[in-house]
């Protein structure tokens, strides 16, 4: 894509910005780096229809494939080994497993490429809870049985702060030059929370929760799911400015979606399925400067021989035995015969790789859309200088009021390591764009590089000079796209069934991209295919 | 001649002029290196000598006299009126300031001993030799006289040492200028080029004049009733040190972290409670933050101790007691002691990543919870992270800010270390540059609060009887009532009770 450099901030950071930062010249310094990660063209050879044949000898067998090693095919990898079921191989086509919740390791510390955080479960999800309990990431439970995080796991104060008109503040909702109106629609907007975490249906299960599985099904709450979260705020009569903002930001960060895209029902799960009960606090979050990373590593360290990396598989075949698994490994052909295999890829992807599929489909593979990011690792050799002896200080996430990205997360912060060099994770959705993912793969790296900077300068104006090295993944599937009636339609229920042996696991089956739904349905498909008949 | 008596008023000027340049190196070397008697005696040595070569040199300079009289005068008001602002930067950046003062001052002397000899010579033809060096020599001793009586009593305190250096300066180059005027029939030469000259120094001294406010930050001119003597910026904190009335004074961003005057009372309070509540010989010591050597002062006075680490975070701190030698003699230059290792670290990371054998006590000195990086060495996991550094039976004492002023956040601090499974005897002294200061003293098992200091330790202020009031609290600075929280990384309370509590205090 030809465009001038006018016309890229402009496509990205909005007009009036692109148009005062043109104005100054390019920067003298401009950082190193490249494009990372992610091999594209690599899952497209999937979409070329090709057949494939593997010779004779080049076949294995196994009880179960898992293909897939993001979040949802490594906690399945997780479960059937906890459960002394070893007989099976998991198949990822990246070079290192993990999806979205990769990490890179650095000095002096690692940094996330993606997500970066989970928020501490309620005790009732036992499943998650044990897997903290064997990270060692708990210290036990409080007086009422909730599980106690260690303090150098719970994200460090100060959590949180927002740039606006020149200055750092803290916190996300802007409390700074808020009107009366704002305040008292502030206030409405979380008393209405607080109403939806108390209410409970006959059957006495929450509105809004995780696992999405736990959730009520009563249409009094499923019914929110028909109008974007936008309508839902003007339908209870908020006009708030900043209260719109806010909520806006929550839906981008957690679904990649603005809110006006974004179902009403997924932007209160945000806010309700995080605190336990009304007056209580949300619940904290769990973090380390890699991120999510954390849980990968900890799942490849107990999966690792089952691991294999840099595998296409080209082909997944329902056969009268069992299920055979056709995969490019350095471009050999090898294939394996298994009796069940554990689909956690992406759903959409489904129809390309499954052999029938797209004959009878069960359900609509293509529903499951996803939206796309790009992250950006900044490695700076000092910290930005504040311009303000009274501007809120760095933070963990620091967010730009004025900004279409999601600012960034500061990956020593969670360490204690308040001087020196860092790393920042800059994120940012596409979600302003109509088919953002063939845009983003139009730019190269000094375009998105120049992008992220220029959006930065206008909080630090030496971040030219810190930074020594960007680089930058682009997520073309980042995350599932909860719009309106999506999650409530009924796809769900037909997307989770097995097609045949094959079972599938992936967070998109809940129409949410969190940790722990992906850890939920990796669970659940591990379950179904040990409880399965030979 | 009609121009003799104003030319006397010259002698006058130049004579002031020149002992204040002797006054203001005298006192900077005294403020900066100590030690005022030697100080003062080689400054007045130096510039006495340096006056008697610049006589002696008089004599090569046969013609044009008047000219070079000018020439001269300038260039006092140049090396002279910047010889303040010189003398302070090139303390602040240079290691070889005595280097720099020394030659100021010799070349100061040298140019004000060439002074009186040439303007004699041009008075020479007007009068009576007798008459001339009686009245030429009356006015050098007056001028001396009023610089003496004006520069501690008017400069000094109105001034400041820097703008007092400006404004001889100008009057040197207002002697300069006035001279091409008065000595126009005896200059030969291009006098619009000395006038230029002149013009454009004196122009530079008084942009200087109204900048030196800019020299060090407005707020620091504010902040700072005592004269600066050295001044840092790390890649930490702003470093500062003052000389005033009771003494040398360190600040670190503004904020006040001993006087020498009373330190003694901080430091004395902060070590040897410690070292009783040990039995037994104390034999490593652990010492975070401290750079400023005053605590490690105290633990050398213990025979036994054998090995001391000390974490501070910023090496221009450790650095500061050799930068400004009158520190290192109120540390007795006690980082020097080869018993003493110094890691520059953030203690909270240093903490976490290196594995040292456990020390029998832990100083632990930082400033005061002021800010989140600060807060982070004051939470429950910090000092979790710390018992990895103990035995069950090591002490460990913390300052914790005053319990008077800042009484919420003193006792959050006492509440997050028996959070973290310390027991915690709490003690308070008086520092009068601080006011009320307070102390934890615990331990990671039960024990009794010591009676009495360590025997045979020579201190000035702990005896019996301070010693067993440390432990008794006043009713307006106990336990309070209300239920403080515990300060954790993840919620910080402390700063934000610090926070609220001195601002009370602030304009």
């Amino acid at each position: 894509m030809n465009l001038n450099r006018r016309e890229l901030l402009k496509l990205f950071l909005g007009a009036p910005f692109a148009f005062a930062a043109c104005r100054t010249d390019q920067p003298r310094v401009f950082p190193e780096g490249e494009i990372v990660g992610q091999s594209s063209d690599l899952g497209h050879i999937l979409r070329s229809g090709r057949t494939f044949e593997v010779p004779f000898d080049r076949w294995e067998t196994k009880r179960a494939v898992i293909v897939g090693g993001g979040i949802a095919g490594l906690s399945a990898a997780w479960k059937l080994k906890k459960q002394n079921f070893n007989d099976f191989v998991l198949l990822e086509l990246e070079r290192d497993v993990g999806g979205t919740s990769i990490s890179g390791k650095g000095d002096p510390v690692g940094y996330p490429w993606a997500a970066h955080y989970l928020p501490v479960p309620f005790s009732e999800n036992t499943e998650l809870v044990s897997l903290l309990d064997e990270m060692s990431l708990t210290e036990g439970r409080d007086a009422q049985g909730q599980v106690v995080v260690k303090e150098q796991f719970l994200c460090r104060e100060p959590e949180e702060r927002v740039f606006f008109k020149g200055r750092w503040y803290e916190g996300l909702y802007l409390n700074v030059g808020a009107g009366d109106e704002d305040k008292r629609q502030f206030a409405e907007f979380q008393r209405k929370i607080d109403d939806w975490v108390n209410w409970r249906d006959t059957r006495g299960r929450r509105a809004f929760a995780v696992p999405l599985e736990t959730c009520s099904d009563d249409t009094a709450v499923t019914s929110l799911d028909r109008i974007s979260f936008t309508e839902w705020l003007s339908q209870n009569g908020f006009t708030s400015e900043r209260l719109h903002w806010y909520c806006d930001y929550a839906t981008r960060d957690d679904y990649g979606l603005k809110a006006d895209q974004t179902s009403a029902w997924v932007g209160l799960l945000y806010f309700c399925s995080r605190v336990r009960k009304s007056g209580d606090e949300s619940q904290p979050f769990i973090t380390v400067p890699e991120g999510n990373g954390q849980f990968v590593h900890h799942f490849s360290a107990i999966a690792g021989d089952n691991i294999r990396r840099s595998q296409v598989v080209v082909s997944i075949v329902p056969t009268e035995r069992g299920v055979d698994i056709v995969t490019l490994d350095g471009g050999e052909l090898r294939g394996i015969h298994c009796e069940r295999a554990i689909f956690a890829s992406p759903i959409f992807t489904a129809p390309y790789i499954i052999r029938g599929f797209r004959d009878d489909p069960p359900f609509a593979a293509g529903e499951f859309q996803h939206n796309a990011w790009f992250v950006a690792n900044l490695f700076l050799k000092d910290r930005p200088k504040p311009r303000f002896s009274k501007d809120f200080p760095l933070s963990w996430d620091n967010v730009l009021y004025e900004s279409p990205s999601l600012g960034y997360v500061t990956a020593t912060h969670q360490k204690g390591i308040d001087y020196g060099p860092t790393v920042l994770t800059y994120y940012y959705p596409m979600c302003h764009e109509t088919d953002g993912r063939t845009k983003l793969f139009a730019y190269d790296w000094r375009q998105l590089a120049d992008v992220c900077l220029t959006d930065l300068s206008r909080a630090h104006s030496d971040i030219y000079e810190l930074t020594e090295r960007i680089d930058i993944m682009r997520w073309g599937h980042a995350m599932i796209s909860p719009r309106p009636n999506f999650i409530w339609s009924g796809i769900r229920e037909k997307a989770v069934k097995p097609y045949r042996n094959i079972h599938f696991a992936h967070t998109d089956l809940s129409g949410v991209a969190l940790f722990e739904e992906a850890f939920y349905h990796g669970l659940r498909a591990a379950g179904e295919v040990m409880n399965a008949r030979p | 001649m009609k121009r003799a008596p104003l030319l006397f008023l010259n002698v006058f000027v130049i004579a002031t002029c020149g002992l204040i340049y002797e006054l203001l190196a005298g006192t900077l070397s005294s403020y900066v290196l100590g030690d005022s008697v030697t100080q003062f005696s080689l400054i007045i040595g130096i510039y006495l000598f340096a006056m008697g070569v610049g006589s002696w040199l008089s004599r090569f300079i046969d013609k044009h006299v008047a000219e070079k009289f000018i020439d001269i005068e300038l260039a006092v008001a140049v090396i002279g009126g910047f010889s303040a602002p010189l003398l302070f930067l090139t303390f602040a950046n240079l290691s070889y300031f005595s280097v720099v003062l020394y030659t100021v001052v010799f070349i100061i002397g040298m140019l004000v001993g060439l002074e009186i000899p040439l303007l004699m010579r041009i008075l020479q033809d007007e009068m009576d030799f007798k008459d001339l060096v009686s009245r030429v020599l009356a006015f050098d001793y007056i001028g001396a006289l009023a610089a003496s009586l004006l520069f501690p009593i008017f400069f000094v305190p109105r001034l400041g040492l820097t703008r007092t250096s400006l404004i001889f300066g100008m009057l040197n180059a207002a002697v300069g200028i006035w001279g091409t005027w008065l000595l126009l029939p005896l200059l030969k030469r291009n006098v619009t080029m000395m006038r230029v000259k002149g013009f454009v120094i004196l122009a530079l001294l008084v942009i200087a004049f109204i900048k030196a406010d800019r020299l060090t930050t407005l707020a620091e001119d504010a902040l700072f009733v005592d004269n600066i003597i050295y001044a840092k910026s790390s890649a930490y904190q702003r470093i500062v040190v003052t000389k005033g009335k009771t003494g040398y004074a360190l600040f670190l961003n503004g904020n006040l972290q001993f006087n020498s005057f009373d330190e003694y009372r901080y430091h004395e309070a902060l070590v040897h409670p410690a070292f009783a509540a040990f039995s037994g010989d104390v034999k490593r010591v652990l010492v975070l933050g401290g750079g400023d050597g005053l605590a490690l002062r105290e633990i050398e006075k213990y025979k036994s101790v054998e090995f001391i680490q000390l974490v501070d975070l910023d090496p221009d701190m450790t650095r500061v007691s050799s930068a400004v030698p009158a520190l290192g003699e109120l540390n007795k230059h006690s980082l020097n002691d080869p018993r003493v290792h110094v890691t520059n670290a953030d203690a909270f990371v240093w903490l976490d990543n290196v594995p040292t054998e456990p020390f029998d006590v832990a100083i632990v000195d930082f400033p005061d919870p002021n800010n989140f990086a600060l807060g982070k060495l004051y939470t429950t996991r910090f000092y979790n992270l710390l018992k990895q550094k103990l035995k069950p039976d090591s002490s460990v004492v913390i300052q914790t800010t005053s319990p008077l002023i800042a009484r919420n956040s003193f006792w959050c601090v006492m509440k997050t270390l028996e959070a973290s499974g310390y027991t915690v005897k709490p003690y308070q002294t008086t520092v009068p540059s601080f006011g009320i200061w307070g102390y934890a003293l615990a331990k990671l098992q039960p024990f009794e609060r010591p009676q009495s200091p360590p025997h045979g330790i020579d201190m000035r202020f702990l005896n019996n009887e301070t010693f067993a009031s440390l432990f008794e609290f006043p009713a307006d600075t106990s336990r309070p009532e209300e239920e403080l929280e515990i300060n954790r990384l993840d919620n910080q309370a402390l700063v934000r009770y610090y926070e609220a509590e001195w601002r009370r205090f602030e304009q």
